[in-house]
């Protein structure tokens, strides 16, 4: 397994499909009527009618005959020795019927370590020591939940506790090792960098102005309100495995599972679910799925083991913590020239990000984000803690946020040191529209954009101008009331093969197309929905190419023995991959139409063309067949020397990513005796290209935003100085309810992908992405008048109150 | 541990079951009863997915013992359709895309039932008012807002009308 030293990372120049030049538009343009749905129709989701009735299928209404059920006891201690384990009391309640350890799982096979995404090792059951707080310790496996649960409190574990290291920074002086495992005594895991070092190095060396800042990104935790489990159901006789389990990407669990339990993977077959939400936190296999395939092994029987929340927020994967320290350049004219960033990346107790292979920090090289510049250099430092292990995406393409809120404090600093109105420094140092195909300082090839409109739109929709005098006025009262702007730019759609890969496994995505005789059709994908829409707009973008009504086409997803091979979603990456996939199976399905079209009407093929659901005579739309009649046709009348039969697979290995992108504008207002922040206007003006539901794409930014709002005034998961987490209940971890979340107000621009079949990028993380920094720059042009330059989030009234307090402010 | 025969209705439909002292009413609901349209989101009454109604009022159901349903008309997502129908709540909330993942949807449109129930023309601020515990992390609320807002329109009509 290859260690991750000292990396550099690279881009492949001048991919294909980029250089076409785009127009951005205002309106989705519908190409089809309604009662055909294909893209830019509001249809109502076609998945929706089970769920608004209690009949949705979620991992705990998975109920199996005979099924066991699975508890953890879990570690009070985050760093300690073992010294015994004894769960002999346990296996006296009437119930239970075995404890499971790790010298159990290094029995089975050294099943007591397992590969992380990112080609580390993670425990699954520890035998020497612990490394964080309430990781697994051992399992219980019990007839009932509650006896389960029961016997957890019977298990006396004696434990010899060792320091904790809780911060990466203290982790670096390597006084306390994590992983004494490894060869290398030293908590710090890999060494990354992107751009040009030398090149950075010059251009700060002869800027007129250069600003510096310490900016935190927080441990946060993704807390979809359903939490991660699995039913288990191995068969002893027919050697086969059936596990459901909440995952986002069955078909790559599936190989992990092949791989490490040596089960041959045609007997393993994966069901994931109704998902109750993932935001990433369903991409990793975590200690538990693999304890709970061992006991259905073990035991023959089913075994379900669903994860309670305390257990879920406590030891399941975290996102962002990233230590990051930026320099930001300008020339005489406040032009952007540069952007240098070191970073260290508090990994927890093993690297088990979820990131493609070659990006150990995922798509962080972005932070030179919306803004052109001549050069650009950012490093990171994976370190080892007494933390749990993680590093998912909390709704967002791998690491994309933390880049965007890095850039976009960045901005505003240097605009607010500049003296210059902070939209003002945007539209000057925006890419321009005419630069696209733009090759950013750190490699990246942006496919489209149009930045300075997006912004002109926000800034027109919030009434900006409006707002900064009404700051004047109130700031002549003494109110504090503050501006923001975030101009972010977000990549997704992971990826292009020669770039990107899971455990080897290259990042395509896949559709398959079946249309019956009677002219409706099944849709399989190698993606899976959390609550994303896709049995709906996977619907539509069929029924856009195909002219078969979007209500008769059937979309499934999430089983591994009938889907085909993809890698899942998260990171956007769904319409951006199996999106595209559909399309082209789609395309495959009308050239065959179009073969016995042109049989049917005994002429040549090229004097037939497409018009909506039908191939037509040129020249005689009189003379033609419908997608309906063509489909019957494949089945009881096919041309001679043509397949019976109207199906089609595609596995889509796209040219680029997407670069979705957008300007949100929020204004605040500050309680100086509370120190809390309210939201009081927030307009958010995306653009991801084409647009399929419109309906489901607001669902997605207004979910998204929720979702930034929350990290920016609300969640942390926060440790003592013993790795003890004091925030494991959602009685601590605070996500915003229905009273917190303004009325958002969105506007849009469309400005298509050149090289998406069908123009799209992408949209469930832009808003989680831009959303941050917009509200905090809101708080800091609030307060920079008093001299506060910079607020880590989340902004607590706590934290404001103290600031002011610190400045003179006293209510 | 102490067994105990407990009687209620159910959906409007009579039931009687023996439970274990401890058993909480949600798991009542979800193993006894099979009604797994009911969810558990946490452990501290916090999320809200595990809500019903116990005899007209919104309860978080992982936060009762079943035997407290004891003589109780209790109802869940599961009786809120009648006969195929969709109630005006399952309408505002397909209507309005008042969601997404669907976890926290039941429990939702439960708590909304019973606020409606109070306050048939409620104002924008007082709908958030009543579902803020009931936590939702897919759709950012201002469409579950709005679906409960449809909801409220589409009763006062029918009422108007006398239906």
């Amino acid at each position: 397994m290859a260690h991750l030293d000292d990396r550099t990372e690279h881009h492949t120049a001048k991919p294909e499909g980029s250089s076409k030049k785009v127009e951005t538009t205002d309106e989705p343009r519908t190409t089809t009527p309604q009662k055909i749905s294909g893209m830019g129709h509001r249809m109502k989701r076609k998945e929706d009618p089970r769920f608004l009735q209690g009949k949705g299928r979620y991992i705990d209404d998975v109920k199996l005959p005979g099924m066991l059920h699975m508890d953890l006891v879990r570690s009070p201690y985050a760093h300690a020795k073992i010294l015994k384990i004894d769960a002999s009391e346990a296996l006296k309640l009437p119930g239970v019927l075995a404890v499971i350890t790790g010298e159990d799982l290094k029995k089975a096979g050294n099943l007591h370590w397992m590969p992380t995404l990112m080609s580390d090792t993670q425990m699954v059951l520890p035998i020497e020591k612990v490394v964080y707080y309430a990781q697994e310790v051992c399992a219980i496996i019990a007839t009932d939940r509650y006896i389960a649960a029961d016997a957890v409190e019977k298990v006396v574990v004696e434990y010899e506790p060792l320091p904790a290291v809780v911060d990466p920074r203290e982790a670096l002086k390597d006084t306390v090792i994590v992983r004494e495992d490894k060869e290398k005594k030293t908590n710090h895991i890999w060494h990354w960098s992107a751009g040009d070092k030398a090149a950075t190095d010059k251009v700060f060396a002869s800027a007129k102005h250069v600003v510096k800042e310490d900016i935190y990104l927080p441990r946060i935790h993704v807390a979809s309100i359903e939490t991660c489990g699995m039913v288990a159901n191995y068969d002893k006789v027919r050697g086969h495995m059936q596990i459901y389990m909440t995952s986002q990407a069955p078909h790559a669990h599936r190989t992990v599972f092949a791989l490490v339990s040596g089960l041959p993977e045609q007997q393993i077959q994966i069901i994931s679910p109704d998902i109750g939400g993932g935001f990433g936190g369903k991409v990793p296999v975590y200690p538990g799925y693999v304890v709970c395939a061992v006991a259905s092994l073990v035991t023959g029987k089913p075994v379900k083991w669903v994860e309670d929340r305390s257990e879920n927020l406590q030891a399941d994967s975290f996102a962002r913590d990233y230590h990051m320290h930026a320099e930001m350049a300008a020339d005489a004219n406040g032009k952007i020239v540069g952007l240098r960033v070191k970073t260290i990346s508090d990994c927890g107790a093993a690297d088990a990000a979820a990131n493609p292979s070659k990006f150990p920090a995922g798509l962080y090289s972005i932070c030179t984000g919306s803004y052109d510049m001549q050069a650009a250099h950012v490093e990171v430092d994976g370190v080892y803690t007494t933390k749990p292990p993680g590093g998912v995406a909390y709704r967002c393409s791998f690491r994309v946020t933390e880049a965007v809120h890095m850039i976009e404090r960045m901005t505003d600093i240097l605009a607010h040191d500049l003296s210059v109105d902070p939209a003002e420094f945007r539209l000057k140092n925006f890419i321009k529209p005419e630069q696209f195909p733009y090759r950013s300082p750190t490699g990246w090839q942006y496919d489209s954009g149009n930045y300075a409109g997006a912004l002109q739109k926000a800034m027109q929709m919030i009434d900006y101008a409006g707002l900064r005098k009404e700051q004047a006025e109130k700031r002549k009262k003494g109110e504090l009331m503050g501006i923001g702007i975030s101009s972010f730019t977000e990549v997704v759609g992971a990826g292009p093969s020669r770039d990107y890969d899971i455990l080897g496994i290259k990042m395509f995505d896949s559709a398959e197309i079946r249309i019956h005789p009677t002219g409706k059709a099944i849709a399989r994908f190698g993606t899976k929905s959390q609550g994303q829409g896709h049995e709906t707009t996977y619907a539509q973008i069929i029924a856009e190419e195909l002219g078969l009504p979007a209500a008769d086409i059937q979309v499934e997803e999430g089983d591994t023995d009938t889907a085909p091979y993809g890698l899942g979603t998260y990171a956007s990456r769904s319409t951006p991959t199996a999106g595209a996939a559909g399309v082209m199976a789609a395309r495959k399905i009308k050239a065959k139409c179009k073969k016995i079209a042109a049989y049917l009407l005994e002429v040549g093929e090229e004097d037939l063309e497409w018009n909506v659901d039908r191939f037509e005579v040129k020249g005689s739309p009189a003379q033609h067949k419908t997608i309906q009649q063509l489909a019957f046709a494949a089945y009881t009348n096919h041309p001679p020397g043509v397949e019976a039969g109207l199906e089609a697979t595609d596995y889509y290995d796209p040219p680029n990513l997407t670069f979705p992108f957008g300007s949100y504008i929020c204004a605040v207002d500050i309680d100086s005796g509370t120190g809390e922040v309210k939201v009081r206007r927030f307009v958010a003006v995306d653009d991801c290209g084409n647009i399929i539901n419109p309906m489901i794409v607001e669902g997605q930014i207004q979910g998204g935003l929720t979702m930034g709002l929350a990290p920016a005034l609300f969640e942390e998961i926060v440790y003592d100085e013993n790795g003890q987490n004091l925030t494991g209940t959602l009685a601590d971890y605070l996500l915003p309810t229905a009273v917190e979340s303004p009325h958002w107000e969105l506007g849009k621009t469309i400005t298509p992908s050149p090289h998406h079949p069908v123009g799209a990028k992408g949209v469930g993380e832009s808003p989680t992405v831009g959303a941050p920094p917009a509200i905090a720059n809101a708080v800091v042009d609030a307060l920079w008048h008093l001299g506060v330059r910079h607020v880590d989030i989340p902004i607590t009234p706590q934290k404001v109150w103290k600031l002011l307090r610190q400045h003179g402010v006293t209510g | 541990m102490s067994r105990h025969l407990v009687t209620l209705s159910v959906n409007g439909q009579p039931m009687k079951q023996e439970v274990e002292a401890r058993t909480l009413l949600v798991h009542f609901i979800r193993e006894n009863l099979g009604l797994t349209g009911t969810h558990i989101g946490c452990d501290t009454t916090s999320c809200g997915a595990c809500t019903i109604l116990l005899d007209g009022k919104p309860v978080k159901s992982c936060t009762l013992f079943a035997v407290q349903a004891e003589g109780a008309s209790i109802e869940t997502i599961e009786g809120v359709a009648q006969d195929g129908t969709l109630h005006p709540l399952q309408e505002g909330f397909w209507e309005k895309h008042g969601l997404q993942c669907g976890f926290c949807t039941p429990g939702m449109i439960m708590c909304a039932k019973a606020y409606l129930a109070k306050n048939p023309r409620p104002k924008d601020s007082e709908i958030r008012q009543a579902i803020s515990g009931n936590l939702c992390r897919c759709t950012g609320y201002n469409k579950i807002v709005e679906a409960i807002q449809y909801a409220a329109d589409k009763l006062q009509a029918s009422e108007g009308k006398g239906g």
